[in-house]
């Protein structure tokens, strides 16, 4: 799929040619369950990935596997040269130059929203207080919700929390974002504010893999789909022949169900 | 008719009623009576009754309250005094306050040292109580029980100091090993500090005459000074220990998991005094002969293993509620295992667990008084044994259970008062 890696015409946004993200005939199960079967992708720097597909297709599994959040069985992962193995050392690290979101977000409720987007800076990257401090205000700036820096995650609505939880994981300046589902839990009203958010990420040049519904997002800000079913990549293309002439069967029933309403 | 018809449906107010107050029933007093005591005719009776049998409960224990005796030299004086008339006999408790207080054997003359530490450790445990108070006050707390320790049991001031060192020795050896390893941080720490604690032995043994309290044996400790010991060191360590067996019985390393769920089965399935028995009569056999174990320390470690093995499944039922977006979160943002237990689930997971933590904490120092069976004598055992059994205070039961009540209600019930008001400080999610 180096095809793909060609810059899209739907934005100015850049894609390198340096590889971000390598996935080889990975494979994982639930106990007897095959979840993901010979997966093979190529992700490179400044891609923005939209993986769609059905309930149960293997699609957050995929990206959980990507920071370890699940273990996969066969194959191998290397993100940003570092091989995904058992040694911790190197799940740490990868996790700390992988931001992720989350359908439920996620926040820590005991702690402020400044605290949120502190903590990790201040105790993985040994950033001082100050600096932290700093840095969270300037991501908290950029997804619009700086006045909220005091409060605590209960106090605010499903989109700010969400917002609040892209800038936490920008604070580790993350070289790749993965997003699972980060709109699925929000009222439609919500839902706008949150994907603002990501398409300005996305023309900073951000790599990002993205599990969502949001087709509009899709061809929008995608360089590339892939759609899964039943735990395999069945098609990935760019968006624009992606949603409008689709190869599979599979896909077509799929985007008609989804777009048909 | 029309004209009628009109004038009532066409209106216009030129001047606004005033307020008026409320009728007198829909106010005040009368109205909460109403509310509350009267609202319906079964109600109002089984109001009367329960002032009726108040009244009955207050007009008997008033009047022994106040026509109490409070300096009589024992029971037939204090009888005299009273001369049928309904009083008690509260003569006891002053005549025997440091009975009560001390037990019977600490030395008369020593009595400040004990008092001294109490005033201690109630500053000693306002940092550790009160998140805004001062931070370096923490600096008290640490070196508290060593302080305590010298107080209450005497001895050179060796001792403590010299404990203390070993302690610090095992935690910077601790803090240098701990970034590589965990495991051989722990370890390393516990060594140095037991190598240190080795060798300030002899030191201990060579000095023992520098700046000496009076040395207290530990069978001389009684009343409710011994309660206190027993409740204060007992709680404080079976919080931690309790912490580690949660988190070990969630451990996926199943050795450390299955050690974890053997410990707080088998202790959380037997009885406490069972334990009690075992540490008086039992432990001794299991020791090399002629080995010196000190009483209380064998009844502290079985009241803490008891009490570590509720505060474990407590503290694991709080763990069990956190969501696992929690853990998944902390771990993607890179924090380690140690990490993301400290900063994100035990606060959390603890917090949770605080009704339950209390619970087993106001249990445990309540239990205390079954070392009284045991035959040490706290405060039941003061009692019981030296108090009662007097010729000159035979009989006075009310007065000094109530006594002995009234003590640990005032404790527990304040403990209880706190863990509420930390409960609302802790409060983030719904303000």
């Amino acid at each position: 799929m180096s095809d793909a890696a060609i810059v899209s015409d739907t934005s100015q946004m850049k894609v390198g040619n340096k590889v971000a993200i390598q996935i080889t005939n990975m494979n994982k199960w639930f106990g007897q369950f095959h979840v993901l079967r010979d997966i093979n992708l190529t992700v490179y720097e400044g891609e923005r990935i939209v993986v769609c597909g059905p309930s149960g297709s293997g699609k957050s599994t995929l990206i959980r596997c990507i920071n370890r959040l699940e273990e996969h069985q066969k194959g191998s992962i290397v993100v940003d040269g570092t091989e995904l193995s058992s040694d911790l050392k190197n799940i740490d690290k990868i996790r700390s130059e992988v931001g992720m979101c989350f359908q439920h977000f996620n926040l820590f409720p005991h702690l402020t929203i400044l605290e949120n987007c502190t903590l990790a800076p201040i105790w993985v990257r040994k950033t001082p207080k100050r600096e932290a401090e700093e840095t969270a205000m300037h991501f908290l700036e950029k997804v619009k919700i700086p006045e909220q820096a005091d409060k605590y995650p209960g106090q605010l609505s499903g989109g700010q929390q969400q917002r609040v939880a892209i800038a936490r994981s920008l604070c580790m300046r993350p070289r790749i974002m993965l997003f699972d589902e980060p709109t699925s839990a929000l009222d439609p009203e919500m839902i706008k504010e949150v994907l603002d958010t990501m398409i300005e990420l996305a023309q900073e040049g951000m790599t990002m893999i993205c599990v969502t519904h949001e087709m509009g997002f899709a061809r929008q800000v995608a360089n590339r789909v892939i759609f899964m079913d039943q735990g395999q990549i069945v098609e990935q293309n760019e968006p624009e022949p992606f949603f409008n002439n689709p190869q599979s069967d599979r896909t077509k029933l799929f985007l008609s169900q989804i777009l048909g309403h | 008719m029309s004209d009628t018809h009109a004038a009532s449906t066409a209106f216009v107010r030129h001047d606004p009623l005033p307020p008026a107050p409320p009728p007198v029933t829909e106010t005040g007093i009368v109205k909460w009576m109403r509310e509350n005591l009267f609202a319906t005719i079964p109600n109002a009776i089984l109001t009367l009754l329960s002032l009726w049998a108040i009244y009955t409960v207050l007009s008997g224990v008033i009047p022994w309250i106040t026509n109490g005796v409070w300096g009589a030299e024992n029971i037939r004086e204090c009888r005299e005094l009273l001369a049928g008339a309904t009083g008690g006999c509260f003569s006891v408790i002053s005549e025997r306050w440091n009975q009560l207080v001390f037990g019977i054997a600490y030395p008369r003359e020593e009595y400040w040292r004990p008092t001294l530490a109490f005033v201690l450790l109630i500053v000693s445990v306002f940092p550790v109580l009160f998140p805004r108070a001062p931070r370096k006050m923490l600096i008290l707390t640490i070196i508290y029980p060593f302080v305590a320790y010298w107080l209450i049991w005497g001895g050179t001031v060796l001792t403590p100091i010299l404990l203390f060192a070993g302690a610090v020795v095992g935690y910077v050896v601790y803090s240098k090993l701990v970034a590589s390893n965990f495991a051989a941080g722990f370890f390393g720490g516990l060594t140095a500090a037991a190598i240190a604690w080795w060798l300030a032995g002899f030191a201990i043994d060579a000095g023992s005459d520098v700046l000496a309290l009076r040395e207290v044996v530990s069978r001389d400790m009684g009343g409710f000074m011994l309660n206190m010991i027993l409740g204060v060191v007992c709680v404080s360590l079976s919080l931690p220990i309790g912490i580690v067996l949660a988190l070990g019985r969630q451990s996926d390393m199943f050795v450390i998991k299955w050690i974890c769920i053997v410990f707080i089965e088998f202790i959380r399935g037997v009885p406490l005094i069972t334990l009690l028995f075992v540490a008086n009569v039992v432990l001794a056999y299991f020791l090399p002969p002629g080995s010196n174990f000190d009483l209380i320390l064998r009844v502290i470690i079985m009241i803490t293993m008891f009490a570590s093995a509720y505060i474990a499944e407590v503290i694991r039922g709080g763990l069990a509620a956190l969501p696992k977006g929690q853990y998944e979160a902390a771990d993607s943002l890179g924090l380690d295992y140690p990490q993301a237990m400290r900063l994100i689930i035990l606060p959390q997971a603890l917090k949770i667990s605080i009704p339950g933590i209390v619970n087993v904490a106001v249990g445990l120092f309540k239990d205390t008084v079954l070392v009284s069976i045991i035959s040490m004598f706290d405060l039941v055992g003061m009692i019981r044994g030296p108090i009662l059994a007097s010729t000159d205070w035979n009989g006075v039961y009310w007065e000094l259970w109530g006594f002995a009540a009234l003590l640990f209600f005032v404790v527990c019930y304040s403990i209880s008062q706190y863990s509420q008001w930390l409960e609302r400080q802790l409060q983030t999610d719904h303000r």
